[in-house]
């Protein structure tokens, strides 16, 4: 038998139901290879060891009273961007190191009500903002699969510790990719699921229009569950949408024979990896060898994604990051003639570079006279970005892209560079925009032993289908059995 | 092209951000550099497309005015930065 830390979820579920193993066992193992790999993969901001061993003895007790459930008693560990009642939430940031959430975040209690055991909260970007986790003010997150590398953001921390075993899933949150690029740059399976389809409630906001909460794990079938768990209609969002939550781990029997699979040419760019594309294109073969019926297809406004984004995403950023004002809650600088020294001084000293520059470019968006330049005009192009997939899905199931355009990039290599790390999110960005269901799962490794990942995007609420698509895949394909040598 | 010093000035001020001269040499370049890059929206011809601000269709949630959440003031004065008893403190306001 595999050592307890390495079990997918579906397989600790089958263990525990079955009364071979505890939660506490589980955990305690969990704990153990914390120990031992975090010094070297930095992928938590807070380990809540005690508060874990709580929660598994309290999961173990319930299952001896009965209950019963996939998550019960299953590790996993939230990005430290959703509040944790009682626990420490920074976001990555400095203006919040001191913050203790006062109540929780809807993903997280669902989470808790299930049984899942929370170990700990995972590193990111500020306030999620970040394509390599390089722009936490605590700690560079490294890459499991090679320690040189970045492990992708902005939920960098969620996937080097799904990779590194150090937990069984993981929540990430994703506004232009940084559930799907984390995931493909270490070898794990994350979806961010359709815009409204997760509640946001306790969730630190970076782009509201865009946000979105979403699981990560080493199997389809381990994001499945967690998804069916955090999944549906909460009153504290009024984004999120009332319509009921299938059976996502039902995936036993999926078949894509017939599923007709879209594969858009602007996704296949020059300058993308040779090695990323040979593993795609090989992905989309086995679709194919599956019953799929693969087409080429146009999404003529891709081009304009990234502009679009940035504007979007950087206004709406200015806009919820002013709240940060050093009074109700987080840092606020050192004595200050003034209210209006005291919030500029706060902000400065609490604010990464990265986040900085976000709200400058948004604020700068939004200023007089600019709005309908950048601001309006990116929301309309918002709107040709979304009918190119909607045109698609008239005549197609799903559609199939690399997930990035490389592998995970080295530590250092674009923190001088801020446009050439926004151009690394240039495939998953426009699912965003138009708010539609996104996986990422391995379809490959590097010659120099890097993973690689497929991303399957669906139409709204779609997410069976995606699943179902990627399970196809995942059984057909032997990724998931790779680990990285940690 | 470069934000000029005083551009980056008035933004920071807008945005509530005490900048060093040193970033706002640095905001200048690299917002004027990704500000080019925006500009390839304007080849785009949108005059008779609707903006999108949300994908699913928001609407207002009505609900009973029952209190749901019940009042945890202490909890919430806790993470307070700087507070007087049950107050929030701040700088002076009113001279």
């Amino acid at each position: 038998m595999r050592a307890l830390h390495q079990l997918s979820i579906e397989q600790a579920a089958g263990l525990l139901a079955a009364g071979e193993i505890s939660a506490v066992e589980l955990t305690r193992a969990v704990l153990d290879r914390i120990r031992t790999t975090e010094p070297l993969v930095h992928a938590f901001i807070t380990l809540t060891e005690e508060d874990a061993l709580a929660q598994a003895r309290q999961a173990d007790e319930r299952r001896s009273r009965g209950f019963a459930g996939a998550l019960l008693g299953i590790p996993i560990a939230i990005k430290d961007v959703i509040l944790t009642k009682g626990v420490r939430t920074t976001a990555g940031s400095k203006i919040l190191g001191n913050f203790v959430a006062p109540y929780d975040a809807t993903v997280t209690r669902r989470l808790r009500e299930a049984g899942a055991v929370c170990v700990g909260k995972l590193n990111c970007d500020e306030f999620a903002m970040g394509s390599s986790t390089e722009n936490s003010a605590y700690a560079v997150t490294r890459n499991p699969w090679d320690l040189e590398r970045v492990p992708g953001g902005s939920s960098g921390g969620s996937a080097a510790a799904v990779a590194a075993q150090q937990c069984l899933g993981a929540l990430g949150t994703d506004t232009g990719g940084s559930i799907r690029q984390p995931a493909s740059f270490c070898g794990v399976v994350g979806i961010k699921p359709t815009y409204g389809r997760v509640s946001r409630y306790g969730v630190v906001a970076y782009a509201s229009s865009l946000d979105q909460v979403g699981p990560m794990a080493r199997t389809v079938t381990g994001c499945a569950l967690l998804l069916g768990a955090i999944a549906g209609h909460d009153p504290h969002d009024s984004t999120s949408v009332d319509r009921g939550v299938p059976d996502y781990a039902a995936l036993g029997t999926a078949s894509i024979r017939g599923l007709r699979v879209a594969i858009p040419r602007e996704y296949f760019v020059e300058g993308m990896d040779p090695e990323v594309e040979r593993a795609v294109r090989d992905g989309i073969d086995v679709l194919q060898s599956l019953g799929a019926q693969v087409t080429p297809v146009s999404l003529p406004h891709t081009a304009y994604a990234i502009p679009a984004y940035y504007v979007i995403a950087t206004a709406e950023a200015s806009s919820n990051l002013a709240r940060y004002d050093g009074i109700k809650y987080g840092l606020r600088a050192a004595e200050s003639e003034g209210l209006l020294a005291m919030y500029m001084r706060t902000r400065a000293a609490g604010f990464g570079t990265e986040v900085k520059r976000r709200i400058m470019l948004g604020t700068y968006a939004l200023s007089a006279g600019y709005y309908d330049a950048y601001y309006l005009k990116a929301q309309q192009v918002r709107t040709l970005i979304r009918r190119d997939f909607a045109d698609v899905f008239t005549a197609h199931d799903v559609i199939v892209t690399p997930t990035a355009p490389t592998p995970a990039f080295r530590v250092g290599e674009k923190t001088s560079d801020p446009l050439q790390m926004y151009l690394s999110d240039i495939f998953t960005i426009s699912i965003n925009l138009a708010g539609l269901p996104a996986l990422s799962l391995p379809c490959g490794i590097t010659s120099n032993g890097l993973p690689i990942g497929l991303q399957i995007v669906g139409r709204p609420f779609e997410e069976p289908r995606v699943l179902e698509t990627a399970y196809a895949y995942e059984q057909a394909s032997a990724w998931r059995q790779r680990w990285p040598d940690l | 092209m470069a934000l000029g010093r005083d551009t980056v000035r008035h933004i920071a001020l807008l945005a509530r951000l005490d900048l060093t001269e040193d970033e706002v040499d640095a905001f200048g370049v690299q917002l004027g550099h990704i500000l080019e890059h925006f500009e390839r929206l304007s080849m785009l011809d949108t005059a008779a497309v609707p903006a999108t601000a949300h994908v699913v269709d928001v609407t207002t949630a009505y609900r009973d005015d029952v209190i749901s959440n019940p009042p945890a003031a202490e909890e919430l004065r806790v993470n307070a930065p700087a507070r007087d008893g049950d107050f929030f403190k701040v700088p002076k306001i009113i001279e």
